[in-house]
């Protein structure tokens, strides 16, 4: 029997999905793929983990996410407005002129985005800082990261992860999105990173591997990570690329290609299908 | 006159007198803080200096997220590696987030000498020109570069600094005061102005005098804060003199010398010639024999004088 809470949170995962789809087929343009792999774990940071208040997004002892595969600024965007950062009809403005929600995520026009991020491999780096603030001032605020499979490619990245096992940062944890794509192919044809878990764990840092799809798992990392001292986390994150919507997932050409208006019909209906309990309302209660 | 100073040497002291009054202040290096003088902080204050070893990239993405975290980060490194290898660190995690870091950045131009072409930077005031939100600073002596670091502290935005390697006199008197983006005019001068930024205004010094005694009184302009440019004492030193020489250890291409170009193009056009390394990379030698070789000293900015003034009167 799974419980209330994890119950909330798949049915909170499915509806990011859903905005995910339908600002998608508004915008015509976007990352479905990365940003359906992605939505458990930004459900569960959003809805349970993250020490957050919309009302006030910019208190110093917030926890912090950066989403630093920023394409998929979709899954970022459906959770930040179904938590109350901004009115979730503005989803449907994804990439138009003036809009606040632009392409990739921009820290100065949306409230509740912690780093402008796009260029890829930099969001770990910015997240190092924001953990050595954190302890240089005493305050107990996690950092969190998403970081893409592909992502991982550039040298950044690498420069990063030393940086921050050197200075024990354990207030850090990081998620990488496991799921085995990128534009030009199958991350391991186009240039294979593997074996993840060794290199993380090679570079110094605390590594566990779960189905980024299984909610109690998430959280169960989660926890997990915020108790290891002296070293940062990553939680390998083994997903599917366009999870939840059949003709999409495991498809290298949904990364970055927009459903039609049938297709997004087709998904929002299969999203439908899913859904345990429609019209779900309510927020999670915090760490 | 008294003796020379490196702006990289007064950089450290500013530095480490700017962290005792401002504890948001936190200063990170990527392997080189001898020599962009940043060691001068940690010494100090070995609690807010991070020594990211040779990983530019994530210096500057460092440097962004303590300030998203409300510190003011202080990133050197030489002036090459800062705005070459993590230009897109700059650009994306600095620049376009509008964070509040300072990039003082060492050993900028051919005075780097002896390491050669390599490590001598001479597009880096072009670049960090180019991109929106971002302040330069090309600070001429110790005094300037007091200012600029303890304005740069001030500005809640990006900075770049750019400072050297090698020691230069100061040009400027007891009540000088730096406030950002106001030209400073250091000698007068009715014939001709010199704008000239960084090691250069020293040398432009020597050259007015010189030409004061061919009958040429040449205006001399600090220049140090290329962006946002004093548009206004460029437009005056054009009305006032009618011939201008722009002085700048930097490509002719895009710097000092371009920003005035394109500020008198559209505003006021007078002549204008530029002293300053002619579209080509740096080389190995002595500072000094490199200065020499490039024309960047008080008779090669003398010789672009007597070229700007003979435009003007030929009404060209």
């Amino acid at each position: 029997m799974e419980s209330k809470e994890i119950r909330m949170l798949r049915e909170r995962a499915n509806e990011i999905r859903k905005d995910i789809i339908r600002m998608l087929g508004s915008a015509g343009s976007g990352h479905p793929g990365g940003s359906l792999s992605a939505a458990d774990i930004v459900a569960a940071l959003y809805f349970k983990v993250l020490r957050i208040d919309p009302r006030d997004p910019r208190r110093p002892d917030r926890d912090r996410f950066i989403l630093s595969k920023g394409h998929a600024a979709p899954v970022l965007y459906a959770a930040l407005a179904q938590r109350g950062y901004f009115p979730r009809e503005e989803l449907g403005t994804l990439r138009r002129l003036g809009s606040r929600l632009q392409g990739h995520p921009d820290m100065k026009k949306l409230p509740g985005v912690e780093m402008s991020t796009g260029s890829l491999g930099q969001g770990l780096s910015v997240a190092n800082g924001m953990a050595l603030a954190g302890k240089l001032d005493g305050m107990d605020y996690r950092v969190y990261v998403l970081l893409g499979d592909g992502e991982i490619q550039e040298g950044q990245v690498w420069e990063a992860a030393m940086a921050a096992a050197h200075y024990g940062l354990d207030n850090l944890t990081a998620f990488l999105d496991h799921n085995g794509m990128q534009i030009d192919g199958p991350v391991a044809e186009v240039m294979s990173p593997e074996p993840v878990s060794d290199k993380w764990r090679a570079f110094g840092w605390d590594v566990q591997v779960i189905d980024g799809h299984d909610m109690a798992q998430i959280l169960g990392a989660l926890e997990r990570a915020s108790a290891v001292k002296g070293k940062p986390q990553m939680i390998v994150a083994e997903t599917v690329k366009g999870k939840g919507v059949s003709f999409m997932e495991n498809q290298v050409g949904w990364h970055g290609v927009a459903p039609k208006p049938e297709e997004a019909e087709r998904a929002l209906a299969e999203l439908e299908g899913l859904c345990l309990r429609p019209g779900l309302e309510g927020e999670g209660d915090g760490r | 006159m008294s003796g020379k100073t490196a702006t990289r040497e007064a950089y450290g002291r500013a530095l480490a007198e700017l962290g005792g009054y401002n504890k948001r202040v936190v200063v990170l290096d990527a392997d080189l803080s001898k020599s962009t003088k940043t060691a001068d902080f940690a010494r100090v204050f070995p609690e807010r200096f991070f020594n990211m070893g040779v990983a530019e990239q994530n210096l500057i993405g460092t440097a962004a997220g303590l300030a998203a975290a409300g510190k003011i980060p202080f990133a050197s490194t030489f002036a090459v590696f800062a705005t070459g290898r993590a230009f897109d660190q700059i650009r994306n995690s600095v620049a376009y987030a509008g964070l509040n870091v300072k990039i003082a950045a060492t050993h900028a131009g051919v005075t780097v000498g002896e390491d050669g072409g390599s490590h001598q930077s001479v597009e880096d005031i072009a670049v960090m020109r180019s991109l929106p939100n971002l302040t330069v600073f090309v600070p001429a002596d110790e005094a300037e570069t007091f200012g600029a670091v303890r304005a740069a502290a001030e500005i809640d935005g990006p900075v770049y600094i750019r400072l050297g390697r090698a020691g230069v006199p100061p040009v400027h008197g007891q009540g000088f005061r730096f406030v950002p983006g106001k030209a400073v005019i250091i000698r007068e001068g009715r014939d001709a102005a010199i704008i000239a930024t960084g090691i250069m205004v020293a040398a432009a010094l020597k050259a007015a005098s010189a030409l004061a005694g061919e009958g040429i009184e040449a205006r001399v302009v600090s220049m140090h804060t290329i962006k946002p440019l004093d548009v206004e004492a460029v437009l005056s030193a054009a009305r006032e003199t009618g011939a201008l020489v722009t002085a700048e250890e930097h490509s002719v291409i895009g710097g000092l010398g371009g920003a005035v170009c394109e500020a008198v193009c559209q505003l006021y056009p007078v002549p204008v010639k530029r002293v300053g390394l002619p579209d080509v990379f740096g080389e190995s030698g002595k500072p000094e024999e490199l200065l020499e070789k490039f024309g960047l000293t008080p008779s090669g900015i003398a010789d672009a004088v007597r070229g700007a003034v003979k435009m003007k009167k030929a009404g060209i």
